[in-house]
């Protein structure tokens, strides 16, 4: 790591071990995840992708957890933490505008409807804003959780294949519009797709073994969204199969 | 479409019934003609109906004592712990109890007026909405109480914002069941004590020989049920218009 302070919105841990009973899951993890950029995270089904992501956002799994986890300005990450799972977590009785303005709700804060309206906008839902989720499409749907998600406007978005269950035209869009919109701030992606990780990410880890080893990152040159059609990509690629082979019977 | 689907197999019933009294020709006094059923409806239909309001009271009340009791009672289990380790082996103690054995208890502490058939029908409300709410309450999608945690979401919020309104499909069914069986506790309570009431009738119908009278009784009791069970999916209906219903296309 360069000797230089981590960005204030990097995530630092340090000696994070998390058991499940006798299981280890991590033991004395030390990492930083660079600040205003996007991490993508590779690793075998059951690695413990998802569980270092939780950690992050500070959600407990039931195991047992200890070590450290902060902000790269040495502050807590609450607050700082707007997280996107694979499932869309849209409330149904809620509109569309009203999920997007839930944390306002949950907070007890004062709704900002016409920044909530922007951001729909933005995603290309403003003439979707009174409908409840269920009249809208998957990719719909995840539109409308990236607009949650960016409406926290939080410093660190943390994501857990939010795109795996679409199909692939909207994924590629939707792709693009994250790396767009969410451009600037760090963003941690677990992913089980290595041209997702390659399109998307500025370091790109793969998990592997038990308790968890973390390789040496791997940093695509030019900026995200990249081009999928370029060969460099491509034999890019290839290395990170190579590498997710070597880590486990199977990607998830 | 509807009323003929409602119409149809009374029609049906009708003539079973008529066609037994006519061909056992069973005297009236043990089963009366539909036609003197209805002559019955037709000729005391003031007097049925001023017992039905009693009873219609009676069962309203319950409903809406018994549901909000129910409903805190869930909450209270799904919150606090000490409140799930006492209340609920009393809870699933307390139905192990018949409501009959109950009633005669209830109408030597409440009186033969309103409140102990009101009891009663509180009683039988009770345990269907709990048991559905409390439920509801407990499977709350992991992924909204996760969300809700990043978002800096305190306790109360998460209860008000998204158990509660994620537990009502669960609670909606548990009144539907509270409504269709609230009128059996306030039919018992009359039965064992009152001088008002659909069942209070029937009671003093059939000792009076007066079954033509007993069974329009129990006829209007049936469709005072049957209303008060539309109008209440109708309004749970209407509450939760997100709530997917499935049951339509059949498989």
């Amino acid at each position: 790591m360069p000797d230089t302070p981590p960005h204030p919105s990097a995530i630092v841990c340090r000696g994070l071990t998390l058991r499940y009973g006798a299981e280890r899951l991590f033991d004395n993890l030390s990492l930083t995840i660079p600040g205003g950029e996007w991490t993508c995270i590779l690793g075998p089904s059951g690695v413990g992708k998802t569980s270092l992501l939780r950690l992050f956002a500070g959600l407990g799994g039931g195991g047992s957890a200890a070590g450290e986890v902060h902000a790269g300005d040495g502050g807590t990450l609450a607050g700082r933490v707007a997280y996107m799972a694979q499932n869309d977590l849209l409330l149904p009785w809620l509109s569309v505008l009203d999920n997007v303005l839930l944390g306002a709700r949950l907070r007890g804060a004062r709704r900002d409807a016409a920044r909530a309206r922007t951001l729909l906008a933005e995603v290309g839902l403003a003439e979707r804003a009174g409908d409840r989720p269920a009249a809208l499409s998957g990719g719909m749907r995840q539109r409308a959780a990236l607009a949650r998600t960016l409406m926290e406007d939080c410093p660190i978005v943390l994501m857990d294949e939010p795109f795996s269950g679409l199909d692939a035209i909207t994924r590629h869009r939707l792709q693009e519009l994250a790396a767009t919109i969410l451009s600037g701030r760090t963003v941690v992606l677990v992913t089980h797709d290595p041209l997702e990780a390659l399109r998307l990410g500025r370091h790109i880890h793969v998990l592997s073994g038990q308790p968890v080893r973390m390789d040496q990152p791997l940093r695509p040159s030019g900026e995200p969204p990249r081009d999928l059609a370029d060969p460099v990509l491509l034999a890019l690629q290839a290395t990170l199969l190579s590498r997710l082979s070597g880590s486990g019977e199977g990607v998830s | 479409m509807t009323l003929t689907r409602i119409l149809l197999p009374l029609a049906g019933l009708l003539l079973l019934w008529q066609g037994i009294v006519a061909l056992t020709a069973v005297p009236p006094y043990i089963l009366p003609p539909p036609a003197r059923v209805a002559s019955a409806l037709v000729q005391q239909h003031a007097l049925i109906l001023g017992h039905a309001l009693t009873t219609a009271v009676e069962i309203l009340l319950g409903l809406l004592i018994g549901t909000l009791l129910g409903a805190l009672a869930a909450t209270s289990l799904a919150y606090f712990p000490p409140a799930r380790r006492w209340l609920l082996p009393l809870l699933v103690v307390s139905q192990a109890i018949p409501v009959f054995a109950l009633a005669p208890i209830l109408v030597l502490w409440l009186g033969y007026g309103l409140a102990s058939k009101v009891a009663m029908a509180v009683l039988i409300i009770f345990f269907p909405v709990v048991a559905t709410f409390y439920d509801g309450l407990r499977r709350t999608e992991p992924g909204w109480i996760d969300l809700a945690a990043t978002m800096q979401a305190s306790r109360w919020a998460v209860l008000r914002h998204v158990r509660v309104p994620g537990a009502l499909p669960a609670f909606a069914s548990g009144l539907r069941v509270a409504t269709a069986v609230a009128p059996i506790g306030a039919v018992v309570g009359e039965w064992v004590g009152s001088s008002a009431g659909l069942g209070y009738l029937m009671l003093h119908a059939n000792g009076r020989m007066q079954t033509d009278l007993m069974f329009a009784a129990l006829a209007t009791l049936a469709v005072l049920a049957l209303l008060l069970y539309v109008a209440v999916d109708r309004a749970l209906r209407r509450a939760l218009p997100w709530q997917p219903d499935t049951a339509t296309p059949l498989p």
